[in-house]
């Protein structure tokens, strides 16, 4: 557990902001499943075709909650880059190794997002085919089970190293 | 190198086209000085396949034979003599088809007796002699399918002869006269029966009367037994029938109703399934749909007392049966014991003997019968034996597999009854008409499982519906449909989620016969395609005008093509036929560099025109006077229309500023809604939006990587989703010579629900033939019926779910989609995948719901509703497979392939589809020789479609194809209808030079010909002939060197054939027999297309012949397979 030691100092200096900021990670996470799958099975509701035309209240609601987390994407890429470049600087290889896979794979994932102007990667038309529909909830839960593993791994990680020290 | 005169002229982006389309018929032309035409057309399209071809004894049979019979009835015998001739392999090869005539031999023979009885028969007494009669047949065949279709079928009768004059009355007045029926009312003769059995029940129930008073209060489910529900009804009939004084037609009801309950109890092992069932199947089958139901705030008022949500419901004790009672509704005494060893879902089976005879009449009446029977003629797949669809083909022996006529669709396996009620093929078509029972048997079938929707076809026949009350499903919402099943006359089962509805009491009242009691007359559950008058309740604000906006580009490229006169000059003409009412609108924007508004307010004494030079913030000069009501300033709007052509004459402006136009007419619409038609000459280059010449014109012809299909900015698609959220379509008219980047313009009508046309190289006087499809197109477009602010959704049977959707429109949400307009001639696919199996239903339907704002500012739902029956077998799959259907859907998806991935990609999946049905196919049927390449009947032309799409100019490779082009047929493949798709895919091929009085029809006392289909392949064209090919858009007439003189003197009206002009586009009317018979075939086929094709007369000589043998796709082009070297690739691939 040699490469805690640097991890450490690491946390020494704001172990809060840290956890904080893996918390938020797995919250965005979370809520984009559920975006994901309000959207999915938004069919469920018998609401009556008139309302379904012109969005009601509570549409409308729903459509910006939707909204919202799916707009969690980019932070939450940004976030996890950021992690990863703490990890370079603290030399903390074997976290690092742990952490690249994800960022190729964001880096290529945003390479590969369809065409638009604005910052993004859902684009509305296609969201609603089922393959891709699907497959983002396949990656949200996939993100969601490494973040949370990565969660408590820092957090051994910090006690760890609080209580040796 | 030969060339359209059209192209000659462009700069050159589009001079060098290379083709080797462009050679081959330059090859023809050569071998055309050979006397021997026939035998020269051979060496070049034959030669080379054997030498590529594996098998050398069939190569060497090609080059010997000179006559394409020989060709290939030759090769069986010297492929194997010990085989025999053709016919004898195939009916040695499967003794089970000839088997299967037989049986339908006798089968038809028992059918159509019965028929015939129960035609003879004057009422429904003698029905219970039907009922007879399948206790004896199921004895004799295995099948017991049809027996119970006798009684349906007097039915039927009565149905379609009172439906016919109701139709008419219906669409004429909205009201429903009191039409008397021409089938007299049989009932009456029940009368004495019925009333008796009525007076014993009633006194029977009268005495339990007073006990159940406190069940009718909401405790009804919680008591759960069955006797007490079932009395229940008893009673509610009892007092209606009594109030109302409608005592007849309900007292059969008073005896059947209880009957299953008793009998079921006797007969199946569980006790208490059938009502139990019920509860289950409200309170806890749907526990999910109930909540959100609730949650959503919408009162539902719940008449009948029943307790939906809140009764803990005891679990019947046999689930299975809970499951498989579900689709049949009540046990109907119409089932055979046989029949339940045979399906998986057994309904309750009530015992024949215990029914009075007199009595079983009733329930025939109600569709439930009629869906149950169907049900049966579903399963009866299993029993019979093999049916035509399956006849294997052997697709290198057999070459003449194209029908005389065109390609009928599949009807679906059901009873007649369903058959006679289901929805028209033309608007609502399944690749499988026989749904296979789970996923895994999908997969293995590999054919794809979708729909293909024409749902807002121009019909001449549609029951409209005015009611106040829609009865839909308060579940899934479904409407209610001729596949949905009565229980008894109170209450129905929805077809799709299997949920029991009230039948509210408005529905009792048949307007058609005004008769009471006979909801399953009523128009909506005899029509599978009807059209409702919907409330206030389907709005949300009142019904939109119809408001057109006409975005057109002035700037120098424009107005040398000429297109504005055309286009105001259709407008002048159409201007009065334009859809709408008294408050349509209509607006002008024009542009160049600058956006020009014009102001067409009434009491103006001429439009004034406003620019606005300022496009990177564009905004509207006079927010309300640039969309003005038509018939308020028309004398203003037709001054405009006169003046706009030689307004801009003399523009030096060469820029165009398509985007910010476009964010003009937006903000335009945005208060209202409406159509934008935006016409469009060249690559935008000014402001947002703009574009950049994206094609390599030396790739055109490349094998390798087709790059840029899809959009370059995504600029026009949000633009688009605005627009579609403001209920606005956006229509595309791009007449460019030059690359326009279509692949990106054409997102601005994809998803916003629009259309596009595309005209390239398009000249006013250097291609008249372009020019005239303009003008046609123009007056089609205009003229035909346009819904607003549309929503379209599609249910269908649980356990199916929408997959993936095709055309243009926004997808709002899994089954439903945002159409801002929706015009006549858009088609959309649909893929669908089995979630769940469908082990327990032998039924699954289909239901698309169309609500939109008609021209006249009417809301209107229009519904469609497609039945077919679920099959578990292989063998079935394939025998139900649609392949126009199929290949239609594959087209879509190669589409949006090629799109994701790479045009390679979408085209290996296209050979693959073909690959992998057949070897499913093979594999199936054991006793086919796997050296021969064999197809069920149904999928005979697969490989012929799918050869003939790969060399569609959206999926073709290695030939000059440019980019627009490409980009064009692929939004067309998305948005057509399938009749339209398929000749654009394959197109027919007649001859016409002798056009005979055999075989002819008559059409409005006129006699039409109907020359045989022809194969699309060079070997059919003689020099001696004339041949008609019918591409969808375009009719082009071929016309051979030594054309007899008669025919063109006759038809064309030349003196011979060097006379005949190099362009010409029309029939003369020459008072001849052989003119007459063409133009009279030629009529025909126009009239049953809404959109009327340009003709073109092509001389063998002609520079446009290159158009016409590429549409020859059977045969070998430098680049692509002939047919037949086709089918041996497959053969190949399939063997390995």
């Amino acid at each position: 557990m040699g490469s805690l030691n640097a991890e450490h100092q690491l946390f020494q200096q704001n172990p809060v902001t840290w956890s904080w900021e893996q918390v938020y990670l797995c919250s965005s996470r979370i809520l984009e499943i559920i975006a994901f799958d309000e959207l999915k099975t938004d069919y469920k509701n018998p609401i009556d075709q008139c309302n379904t035309l012109n969005p009601t209240v509570e549409k409308v609601k729903k459509i910006k909650r939707v909204k919202i987390a799916l707009k969690l994407v980019l932070p939450e890429y940004l976030i996890h880059a950021f992690f990863c470049v703490m990890f370079l600087c603290a030399a903390e290889w074997l976290t690092l190794g742990l952490n690249m896979p994800l960022l190729a794979y964001h880096i290529w994932r945003y390479m590969s997002r369809p065409v638009m102007s604005g910052p993004g990667l859902y684009d509305p038309t296609t969201i609603m085919n089922a393959d891709i529909l699907a497959y983002c909830q396949k990656e949200g839960w996939c993100k969601l089970a490494f973040y949370l593993l990565s969660f408590f791994y820092y957090l051994y990680g910090m006690i760890y190293v609080l209580v040796s020290s | 190198m030969q060339f359209p005169s059209g192209y000659g002229s462009h700069p050159p982006n589009y001079s060098a086209p290379s083709g080797h389309y462009s050679q081959v018929p330059n090859k023809a032309a050569a071998s055309h000085l050979d006397n021997q035409y026939r035998a020269s057309y051979y060496p070049t399209y034959y030669s080379s396949p054997a030498q590529n071809v594996m098998t050398p004894s069939v190569g060497t049979s090609v080059l010997n034979t000179q006559e394409s019979q020989q060709l290939y009835n030759k090769t069986p015998h010297t492929v194997g003599s010990a085989e025999g001739p053709v016919q004898g392999a195939i009916s040695s090869a499967s003794y089970l088809h000839t088997s299967a005539q037989q049986s339908y031999s006798a089968f038809g023979n028992h059918y159509s007796t019965s028929v015939s009885s129960s035609v003879a028969s004057q009422g429904f007494p003698l029905n219970s002699d039907h009922y007879a009669m399948p206790v004896v047949s199921s004895a004799v065949y295995p099948n017991v399918s049809y027996p119970p279709a006798a009684p349906g079928s007097v039915y039927g009768q009565a149905f379609t002869s009172q439906s016919l004059p109701v139709v008419g009355q219906v669409k004429e007045t909205n009201k429903f006269s009191s039409q008397s029926t021409s089938v007299p009312h049989s009932l009456q003769q029940h009368v004495p029966v019925g009333y008796n059995t009525t007076l014993s029940t009633t006194s029977s129930a009268q005495s339990v009367q007073d006990n159940l008073c406190s069940n009718l209060t909401r405790s009804v489910a919680k008591v759960n037994n069955q006797i007490n529900t079932g009395i229940v009804f008893l009673e509610k009939n009892l007092s209606l029938s009594i109030s109302q004084k409608f005592a007849i037609p309900k007292a059969p009801n008073l005896n059947n109703f209880p009957s299953p309950a008793i009998d079921s109890s006797s007969t199946t092992s569980s006790a208490s399934p059938v009502l139990n069932n019920y509860d289950a199947l409200e309170g806890g089958g749907y526990p999910e749909i109930v909540s959100v139901f609730n949650t959503c705030g919408i009162s539902f008022v719940l008449p009948e007392t029943r307790s939906v949500t809140s009764s803990p419901v005891p679990a019947p004790s046999v689930p299975q049966t809970s499951k498989a009672s579900k689709p049949f509704g009540y046990g109907y005494p119409t089932l055979q014991p046989g029949y339940q060893n045979a399906a998986a879902p057994t309904p309750v089976q009530p015992s024949n003997p215990g029914h009075h005879p007199g009595l079983q009449h009733y329930p025939q009446q109600y569709p439930g019968v009629n869906q149950l029977t169907s049900s049966i003629g579903g399963l009866s797949l299993q029993h019979s034996q093999q049916p035509e669809s399956l006849r294997p083909v052997n697709l290198t022996q057999d070459r003449n597999i194209l029908p005389v006529s065109s390609v009928p669709a599949p009807v679906p396996n059901l009873n007649s009854d369903l058959r006679k009620l289901n929805c028209s093929p033309d608007s609502f078509r399944c690749t499988l008409t026989n749904i296979p029972q789970t996923q895994a048997l999908l997969n293995k079938a590999k054919l794809p499982l979708g729909l293909l929707l024409h749902p807002f076809r121009d019909l001449t026949q549609l029951p409209v519906i005015t009611t106040s009350t829609i009865v839909r499903c308060r579940s899934c919402r479904t409407y209610i449909n001729p596949f949905v099943s009565f229980i008894d006359q109170r209450r129905w089962k929805c077809n799709l989620c299997y949920r029991v509805n009230d039948v509210p009491e408005e529905f009792m009242y048949n307007p058609l016969t005004r008769s009471y009691g006979e909801p399953h007359k009523r128009p909506e559950v005899q029509n599978s395609t009807v059209e409702l008058i919907a409330s206030s309740d389907y709005m949300l604000r009142p019904p939109q005008p119809a408001v057109y906006l006409f975005v057109l580009d002035v700037s120098h490229n424009a107005v040398e093509a000429g297109y504005l006169t055309i286009v105001c000059q259709s407008l002048l003409e159409n201007l009065d036929k334009l859809p709408g009412d008294s408050r349509t609108r209509i607006g002008f924007i024009t542009f160049d560099s600058t956006v020009q508004f014009y102001n067409l307010q009434e009491g103006l004494s001429q439009p004034q025109m406003l620019i606005v030079s300022d496009i990177d913030d564009i905004f509207l000069p006079t927010p309300d006077s640039l969309l003005v009501n038509l018939h308020e300033s028309k004398e203003l709007i037709k001054d405009l229309l006169n003046a706009l052509p030689n307004m801009f004459t003399n523009t030096r402006e060469t820029h165009s500023a398509l985007g910010p136009a476009l964010q003009a007419a937006f903000k335009l619409m945005s208060p209202t809604g409406g159509r934008i038609s935006v016409f469009q000459t060249q690559l935008p280059s000014l402001g947002a939006g703009l574009l950049h010449s994206r094609e390599d014109p030396n790739q055109r012809s490349s094998t390798k990587v087709v790059q840029h299909l899809g959009p370059a900015t995504d600029f026009y698609k949000k633009l688009a989703l605005d627009c579609s959220g403001q209920q606005t379509a956006v229509d595309l008219f791009l007449l460019s010579s030059q690359y326009s980047d279509l692949a990106s313009l054409a997102c601005v009508s994809k998803y916003s629900a629009g259309c596009i046309y595309y005209y390239p190289s398009f000249h006013h006087s250097h291609n008249p033939a372009q020019a005239e499809k303009l003008q046609k197109d123009l007056k089609r477009y205009l003229t035909r019926k346009i819904g607003f602010e549309a929503v379209m959704r599609i249910r269908c049977t649980k356990g199916l779910s929408i997959h993936t959707f095709h055309g243009n429109f926004f997808v709002r949400s899994t089954d439903l989609l945002s159409l801002a307009n929706v015009n006549p001639d858009a088609g959309f696919a649909v893929q669908m995948s089995i979630e769940e199996s469908l082990t327990d239903t032998s039924l699954v339907c289909f239901q698309t719901a169309l609500l939109y704002t008609s021209s006249k500012g009417e809301r209107r739902i229009r519904v469609h509703t497609l039945c077919l029956p679920v099959v578990s077998s292989l063998a079935d799959v394939y025998a139900g497979a649609d392949v126009q259907a199929v290949v239609c859907l594959l087209a879509n998806m190669a589409v949006d392939r090629s799109v994701s991935s790479s045009l390679a990609d979408a085209r290996d999946a296209l050979v693959n589809a073909v690959v992998d049905s057949l070897a499913a196919y093979m594999s199936t049927a054991s006793n086919l020789q796997q050296s021969m390449l064999i197809a069920p009947n149904s999928l005979k032309l697969f490989p012929l479609y799918i050869l003939a799409l790969l060399k569609q100019k959206a999926f073709r490779t290695g030939t000059s194809t440019r980019l627009d082009d490409r980009v064009y047929a692929m939004c067309q493949m998305k948005s057509q209808p399938l009749v339209h798709l398929m000749k654009m895919i394959h197109p027919n091929l007649y001859r016409i030079d002798k056009l005979i009085d055999e075989s002819t029809i008559h059409v409005n006392d006129r006699v039409v010909p109907q020359p045989p289909l022809q194969k699309l392949s060079a070997e059919k064209l003689t020099r001696e002939g004339a041949f008609l090919m019918d591409c969808g858009s375009i009719f082009y007439i071929w016309i051979g060197k030594n054309c007899d003189n008669n025919f063109i003197k006759d038809v064309l009206g030349y003196p011979n054939y060097a006379s005949v002009p190099q362009t010409m586009t029309q029939l003369p009317e020459v008072d001849a027999l052989s003119s007459e018979r063409t133009r009279s075939f030629v009529s025909w086929l126009r009239d049953s297309r809404t959109l009327s094709p340009v003709l073109q007369v092509i001389k063998d000589e002609n520079p446009a012949k290159t158009e016409f043998f590429q549409h020859l796709i059977e045969d070998r082009t430098e680049a692509a397979f002939s047919y037949y070297e086709f089918l041996l690739n497959i053969q190949q691939q399939v063997c390995k």
